[in-house]
């Protein structure tokens, strides 16, 4: 198998059989009672990019994800792309081997009696050619797992061995990518290196449901986020809204965050800054805003979308602008809501003029001293904002 | 050593390969019930197969001589249907080498199944693979270092077995006098040299089967955890 020149990073015309109009949705409603867990979750989710399930462990994400691949059977229905994977009514229940999806396990399960060729063929060679949409080529080069090809799997890392175990559950052209906490048995480094293959995947047209603990990964990877906690949805929505909800129960957390969409304008190459400008995915974008932002260690090409992340503890707020601040990034912004934190902290939501939202973490004194209230104007000061993706 | 005497090498190997053979074809699936089941009656049945390591081989030739002879249930039930009777035939004696030999190929086949565990099947089909070509394709290929312990195990097991063989089979040359017995017989003979060819051979005989298996799983043996994945 050789790494053709003409394949590239991006899989973009690959679901011919559904782009008609909108894209398909995943649908499913699961009860599940068992000693000391009961799950009920009525899941809505869309035919596309990553929707994360994110919640503690024992919160019953990945007997949600057991459920959508058949290996468990919980009470209700499941429907992919508008193809009834199980509907209890109907007595009707798909087994996982007849389910067109793929999946990524917590460690990377790559069958030890064949070589990685073999395994990353392992399912390719059990589709009909007719539902081949995705070809080796363009699954090695995906996940840049080329020169492994000749290894045996027992030599590869853990890190090698997960990229591996991902091209093999895309290669057979699944209508929905199921992954179980895939970078949680990785050291920091390990999981440095499959973030950006991840991230990647979610350009390859194939709808990816992604189970993870870490509220880090769920910041880079998610389009749509579902909050599980004791086998129930506590809030499910765009990524981006769920994120900067005061009350979000994300938002107690100390590395709380808002996370927003920007292009790239302009990039500085000496000091290594780029200058973004903001625009939510659901406004458009289309910059007239002017809302723009400094950030550092972007390598993106101008013109291309990038992902930020600013956490809550970096965002202050001040009532006038600040004319001699060390603080790059000073953006006009509305007080929107505030949610009590604790008897010394307040949560606040800031709307940018673009219509993206901010959080902020501030002391309840400076809440008090401001007189910050909903629909004030205020300048948000932004310490820190991390690029995520791009 | 006599004619008799290799007559009855020729009859423990074919005695011994046909049971082997018999056995993984019954085990294995025995082995997979034993490995994936939840039911309760998993611990009746594992002792069931396992009663062979503990009983005296002579209780079980015993028992089998009742019930496969012409007032036994099975024995009526052969006769009955014009097949005969099975005690005192090479036939007889496979069925009770089969009985015999069990645990020795059941539970090492159920120690790999259950050191595969299910991960690698449910990835199998998650990737499309039926049933049928998990087996095949995934659990057979990770379970080779036991189905070869099973394997030698149960042929060793076989050859060397004793009890059974002379309550079931008797002692007739050429149909069911195999190596134990015939060695049995010098002895009561006193023929002290023929008794010697036959005992130093089946030592060299078992010592050379232990050492390949160890050598084999040593090598082999890492196959076992199933996965190349190391959770953690």
């Amino acid at each position: 198998m050789s790494q053709s020149a003409a394949s590239t990073r991006r899989l973009s015309p690959m679901t011919p059989a559904s782009d008609a109009g909108q894209a398909p949705a995943i649908e499913a409603r699961l009860r599940l009672s068992r000693p000391g867990f009961a799950l009920d979750v009525n899941l809505k989710l869309p035919g596309q990019g990553i929707s994360v399930l994110l919640g503690p462990s024992g919160c019953g994400k990945t007997t949600v994800l057991r459920c959508l691949a058949g290996l468990e059977q919980a009470q209700g229905s499941v429907s992919v792309a508008g193809q009834a994977w199980q509907d209890d009514e109907r007595r009707w229940h798909l087994p996982t081997h007849r389910r067109p999806l793929g999946m990524v396990f917590q460690e990377a399960s790559l069958f030890a009696h064949l070589s990685v060729q073999d395994n990353l063929l392992y399912g390719f060679r059990r589709i009909p050619l007719a539902q081949r949409r995705i070809q080796p080529d363009q699954a090695i080069a995906l996940l840049g797992i080329g020169h492994l090809m000749d290894r045996s799997s027992a030599g590869l890392s853990g890190g090698e061995r997960q990229r591996v175990a991902i091209a093999r559950a895309l290669l057979t052209s699944p209508d929905l990518l199921l992954m179980d906490e895939p970078l949680s048995a990785l050291d920091a480094a390990r999981k440095a290196e499959v973030l950006p293959y991840l991230a990647s995947l979610s350009d390859s047209g194939v709808p990816i449901v992604y189970v993870t603990h870490s509220l880090d990964e769920a910041a880079r990877l998610a389009d749509h986020l579902v909050l599980l906690r004791e086998g129930r949805v506590e809030m499910a929505g765009a990524a981006d809204e769920v994120m900067a909800r005061p009350d979000c129960p994300l938002a107690r957390f100390d590395d709380a965050c808002a996370i927003l969409h920007a292009t790239v304008v302009e990039r500085e190459p000496e000091p290594g800054l780029s200058r973004l400008r903001l625009g939510c995915i659901n406004g458009g974008g289309d910059g007239q805003s002017g809302a723009e932002l400094w950030v550092g260690g972007c390598t993106g090409a101008i013109g291309e979308r990038v992902r930020v992340r600013v956490l809550a503890r970096d965002v202050s707020v001040a009532l006038s602008q600040p004319v001699d601040s060390s603080i790059l990034n000073i953006l006009p912004a509305t007080v929107d809501a505030l949610h009590d934190e604790d008897a010394a902290s307040v949560m606040l939501r800031l709307t940018l003029s673009d219509g993206s939202a901010l959080l902020a973490r501030l002391t309840r004194r400076s809440v008090v001293g401001l007189s910050l209230r909903p629909g004030l104007a205020v300048h948000a000061q932004i310490k820190g904002a991390a690029l995520l993706r791009g | 050593m006599n004619p008799a005497d290799w007559q009855a090498l020729k009859l423990t190997a074919q005695l011994a390969g046909l049971t082997t053979v018999l056995l993984l074809l019954v085990g294995t699936p025995i082995a997979w019930w034993l490995a994936h089941t939840r039911s309760r009656l998993k611990g009746v049945v594992g002792a069931v197969v396992a009663l062979p390591l503990v009983l005296p081989p002579t209780v079980i030739g015993f028992y089998l001589l009742l019930l496969l002879g012409p007032h036994g249930a099975v024995g009526k039930a052969m006769q009955s249907l014009g097949l005969g009777l099975l005690p005192f035939t090479f036939a007889g004696l496979v069925v009770a080498s089969v009985l015999h030999s069990m645990p020795f190929v059941v539970q090492p086949l159920q120690q790999a199944f259950e050191a595969i565990g299910s991960r690698p099947l449910e990835v199998a089909a998650t990737l499309r693979a039926s049933p049928w070509d998990r087996f095949l394709s995934v659990a057979l290929p990770l379970a080779r270092p036991g189905f070869l312990t099973a394997a030698v195990l149960g042929f060793a097991h076989t050859v060397g077995e004793f009890g059974v063989v002379l309550m079931i089979g008797g002692n007739i040359p050429g149909r069911t006098q195999v190596l134990s017995v015939a060695l049995y017989g010098h002895v009561e003979a006193q023929e002290w040299a023929l008794a010697h060819w036959l005992a130093g051979g089946m030592v060299a005989f078992g010592f050379g089967v232990m050492w390949l298996l160890y050598a084999l799983n040593g090598r082999g043996g890492r196959a076992l955890r199933g996965l190349s994945g190391t959770p953690t």
